[in-house]
């Protein structure tokens, strides 16, 4: 992208851009199609979401709203069972974030050397991410599964993973690390590419070990890219639903009750939907607090 | 020594990667029998695809699989429909509006998707729209829409200017110029959204498990987790069937793209 950027910068001043893309009212008419839906559709609900937090509306469908200013916020820092969610939220986003990128770093350091089956592991790399987060949820009940399931097999235990109450967490976070790696790796084995060749050779005049250049030469320049993915990959994996969803429905007793399915229990078992939107928003400033005070350390080191 | 320890780890990468789908493969090809056996085992004894087949007859699961199919189809036709004049003019004309589309990509991101989905819910059922199809395909188009955006901007980029200029010096239209000159060139990148859409929408579990609470409309995804309940294992090998079934769209999909993914594409979306 910031390759097309500079090209289009280079581009000599002046240059008339050419006949039809000058009239501004043909823009907007252009642009209107796509803005319409997206604004009433998808800005629209956003606000209205972040505004219905500060009410106490129903699901019924004749229940009159009202505003009740931060009631809801109140009953929410009053909620054990909002706590208890929010922090199997904050134990999964951290872990699978942190596992992810751990796993994620190692494949990519080995997809980057000269291996024999690198080209297997490279599509298999890929293959979690082709799949729908449904079937993915399915195929590891088939692999948890107490009776049926390969693990069990395996290890000669009888055990039944998904409903354990100390065990079902750490499960399910092993599915989370299996469906987020390939992104990870990609997105790190690209920066890897991007290393120059000559830091390399440069270092290695010098006598650097292998453990030395990777922590002098490859970390620091894959930081940026570090930073981008393990921010990303943060928020999605604090807004995971899907998954956890198909796994265990929160169980059990709510120990794999991330922050989202308390919410869409919240909102379309209970009916509570103001409460279950102001859980939404309490979350995104979780996030964006969380995500701020990293990339601020991140830019301050980086500095 | 060193290299044996590269292989050993690239080995425990290539299981721990590998082995659910094995698995489920496995669990596909079994007898109902022998899904029963005490001792589950890797490889089938008596390998079967009356699995494939059960599932071709479960009702539920073709119906839910034609109707993903309508709405997939129509979200992806719909969205691109609406992302491609936008786009076009969001890469022709960099400006503000250019920089707060993108933003929007980016925005839409760190939102948990339930601050949406209760307010969407809400609309839907003014409209009439929940338990419908229609109301889905509305949700999903909305929900692809800024990442839809983001690719044809892209590729509208990447068709140099310099083409279109020199058509309209040898005189075509605005309209001709599009039609013969910047419509083949962008061919690729729109069946690429296309693809993108449809995948999208065909994996799409949440908005579905929201708007569609009758199960004479639900959605593979939905008649999927549905599909197994508490009962026993006897219905597993179906399961596992229809889940592969259900994945290949987006294998094929994956399969046509992932050159591009594992080189530049990723590199630069994450630079940029």
């Amino acid at each position: 992208m910031s390759a097309t950027r500079s090209l289009a910068a280079a581009r000599p001043a002046g240059r008339r851009p050419s006949r039809g893309f000058s009239g501004g009212g043909g823009t907007l008419a252009l642009l209107l199609p796509a803005l319409v839906p997206v604004l009433v559709l998808s800005v629209g609900p956003l606000v209205y979401g972040i505004l219905l937090a500060f009410t106490d509306a129903r699901s019924g469908r004749n229940s009159v709203t009202s505003f009740t200013g931060l009631a809801n916020v109140a009953d929410l820092l009053g909620d054990s069972d909002f706590w208890g969610s929010f922090r199997v939220g904050l134990v999964w986003g951290v872990s699978v974030t942190v596992l992810q990128f751990l796993a994620s770093l190692g494949l990519a350091l080995l997809l980057d050397q000269n291996l024999r089956f690198r080209g297997l592991a490279r599509v298999l790399a890929l293959v979690p991410w082709a799949m729908p987060p449904v079937v993915t949820g399915l195929m590891w009940r088939l692999v948890y599964h107490p009776d049926a399931g390969l693990l069990n097999a395996l290890l000669g235990t009888d055990v039944d993973w998904l409903n354990d109450f100390s065990l079902a967490l750490p499960a399910v976070i092993v599915v989370g690390v299996w469906t987020g790696m390939p992104q990870t790796t990609v997105v790190l084995l690209a920066g890897l590419q991007g290393v120059p060749k000559e830091l390399h050779e440069a270092v290695s005049v010098d006598g650097a070990g292998t453990w030395r250049r990777f922590w002098n030469v490859t970390l620091p320049q894959l930081r940026p890219v570090i930073v981008a993915i393990t921010s990303l990959d943060f928020v999605w994996n604090i807004n995971q639903f899907s998954l956890v969803y198909v796994l265990t429905q929160g169980g059990p007793g709510g120990r794999t009750r991330l922050p989202m399915l308390f919410a869409y229990e919240e909102a379309f078992r209970y009916g509570f939907f103001g409460y279950a939107a102001t859980l939404g928003v309490a979350v995104t400033l979780v996030v964006l607090a969380v995500l701020g005070l990293y990339l601020w350390r991140q830019a301050r080191e980086a500095a | 020594m060193r290299t044996g320890l590269k292989y050993l780890a690239l080995a425990g990468y290539v299981v721990f990667l590998a082995f659910p789908l094995v698995w489920l493969l496995s669990t596909a090809l079994k007898t109902p029998r022998e899904m029963a056996a005490l001792h589950p085992a890797l490889i089938p004894r008596h390998p079967t695809l009356a699995n494939f087949a059960d599932a071709f007859t479960e009702q539920d699961l073709v119906g839910g699989g034609l109707r993903s199919l309508v709405v997939a189809v129509a979200a992806a036709v719909v969205t691109v429909a609406l992302a491609l004049p936008a786009a076009y003019a969001l890469a022709r004309r960099p400006g503000v509006l250019n920089r707060v589309a993108i933003g929007w990509v980016l925005v839409s991101q760190v939102f948990p998707v339930i601050l949406v989905v209760i307010p969407l819910f809400m609309v839907l059922r003014r409209l009439e729209l929940v338990n419908t199809l229609a109301g889905l395909t509305l949700v999903h188009v909305t929900f692809v829409m800024p990442f839809a955006l983001w690719m044809l901007r892209g590729y509208v980029r990447a068709v140099p200017r310099e083409v279109e200029e020199a058509a309209a010096v040898d005189g075509a239209g605005r309209l001709r110029s599009l039609a013969s000159v910047v419509a083949p060139l962008l061919a690729p990148g729109v069946v690429a959204t296309l693809l993108f859409s449809f995948i999208s929408s065909w994996n799409e579990f949440l908005f579905a498990l929201v708007v569609l609470k009758d199960p004479e409309v639900a959605t593979l995804p939905l008649t999927l987790v549905r599909f197994t309940g508490p009962e026993g294992v006897a219905r597993l090998g179906p399961l596992a069937a229809a889940s592969l079934l259900a994945t290949v769209p987006s294998l094929l999909f994956f399969a046509v793209i992932q050159r591009r993914l594992r080189s530049g594409l990723m590199a630069g979306a994450v630079k940029g």
